[in-house]
């Protein structure tokens, strides 16, 4: 008995301490380094956040040209399917462009409305876009996240909206110089204030890790009051972050039981470019 | 001349391949998320680390494992110096069975394998979820991690091929 914790003992300490096979570094000295490594970076320490930025420069741009061929792949994947459905999609196309025909008309009104109404209350809103390139948009288990290539020296900050088209993706949540992160909404992470129309209720879109997201911390009885078969699910502006009104995705009240899922408009895992959006809400008063 | 120099050059191409390999799936994620089956993901990492280190570790050293974990953990966005310190765990499994092991076994490195990395896994997300508060899809990595597993006599079977190459150049 004794022996063979003898044997344990030596074993572990043999694959511990040993710098066999020409190895310059033993594996405990790297495992301390690397614990070393976390605390100090937890606890914000400078020399370790330099550090995290420099690398964070060098792999984000090693990273997306490593991605080329995968990204090659990937793309070609999308267009074969996108080949493949394109009749269903024509017709289903067809039927949405005459409905949005008939849209546009009100919403031109609506837009002319809202503006002369903005006016009256001297209310503006002031919005700047910076256009950025997806580089890395990895589908990791542990978070959805892209970096994209605008970063402090273009006058990127943390919470910025990222927006694909008009709708609303995600938010820078770190800033290198030359680069950024953005979370993505569908990241577990990721909780945001929005509005469900046409029955103008507040909630909180989480994300699910999924490629769809989930609305929580409503009241219970929003479900009865629930009267159109598709719900849009807007930004709600509070919290001061976003813009109030960008769509997001929309509520199939057929789905609605299961999992309150959001559809989002925009499909994360085509996203090329993107919008880095700033907003401010100016008041004559 | 010219043919040793190209000899040359074959060899240092396959002895540092292994390490090329590690390098490339941190920076790039092979996991193949967009051919878009349900769930369908794998820990390409961890089952290079863990064949290279079982079975020749002078081709994938600790040096670089640890600065291939730190790029890992820029890319995908977690605290630095996490993967580092999983991967190097798999390394100390991987260290102790070649110190326990007299008759290399593909069953008894295949459960091996299991185990390390649903440890590893476990105290990756466990720690994620507890000290770092990020929320984590603990199913997900279930998922992943049976992958992993079910994958790694391919990938068995594919090393093997590329070590018997590099032993072959090596000892020309």
């Amino acid at each position: 008995m004794a022996s063979s914790r003898d044997d344990f003992v030596i074993a572990i300490r043999s694959a511990f301490l040993k710098k066999s096979y020409q190895q310059k570094f033993s594996l405990l000295t790297l495992i301390f380094l690397s614990l070393i490594v976390i605390v100090l970076g937890s606890f914000n320490f400078k020399p370790i956040q330099y550090i995290k930025i420099g690398v964070n420069e060098v792999v984000h741009r090693s990273s997306f040209i490593a991605s080329i061929p995968e990204n090659y792949f990937k793309d070609l994947n999308i267009k074969i399917e996108e080949h493949l459905d394109l009749y269903e999609r024509f017709k289903k196309n067809e039927i949405e462009l005459k409905k949005l025909k008939e849209e546009k008309l009100s919403n031109d009104f609506l837009i002319l409305e809202n503006k002369k109404l903005r006016e009256l209350i001297n209310e503006t809103v002031q919005s700047e876009d910076v256009y950025a390139k997806v580089l890395v948009d990895k589908d990791s288990p542990y978070l959805k996240s892209i970096i994209l290539n605008k970063g402090s020296k273009d006058n990127i900050k943390i919470g910025m909206a990222i927006v694909d088209r008009s709708y609303l993706v995600g938010k820078i949540i770190e800033v290198n110089y030359t680069n950024s992160r953005a979370l993505l909404l569908s990241d577990l992470n990721s909780k945001i204030p929005v509005l469900l129309e046409p029955m103008d209720i507040h909630a909180v879109l989480s994300g699910t890790g999924k490629n769809y997201g989930a609305i929580e911390y409503t009241k219970d009885e929003y479900k009865k009051k629930l009267t159109s078969n598709e719900i849009i699910v807007y930004t709600s502006g509070y919290g001061g972050l976003f813009k109030p009104g960008l769509p997001i995705g929309k509520i199939i009240t057929n789905n609605f039981n299961k999992d309150n899922q959001v559809n989002f408009f925009s499909d994360f895992r085509q996203l090329d470019y993107v919008k880095i959006v700033s907003y401010e809400i100016g008041s004559g008063n | 001349m010219s043919s040793l120099n190209k000899n040359t050059f074959i060899k240092s191409l396959l002895f540092y391949l292994p390490v090329f390999l590690l390098f490339l799936s941190v920076l790039n994620e092979i996991d193949f998320n967009y051919i878009k089956i349900e769930h369908f993901s794998f820990n390409f990492v961890h089952i290079l680390i863990f064949y290279w280190t079982l079975k020749n570790p002078r081709y994938l050293s600790y040096g670089s494992i640890f600065l291939a974990g730190i790029v890992n953990d820029v890319v995908v966005g977690i605290p630095i110096g996490f993967s580092s310190f999983c991967y190097l765990l798999i390394c100390t499994v991987t260290a102790y069975l070649r110190n326990i092991t007299i008759t290399p076994n593909f069953i008894n490195d295949w459960i091996s394998f299991l185990i390390t990395i649903l440890l590893v896994n476990s105290i990756q997300v466990v720690s994620l979820d507890i000290i770092f508060s990020i929320e984590i899809n603990y199913m997900r990595y279930l998922i992943n991690s049976g992958f992993t597993f079910i994958l790694y006599p391919i990938f068995l079977f594919l090393f093997n091929i590329l070590e018997n190459k590099i032993a072959i150049q090596t000892n020309d």
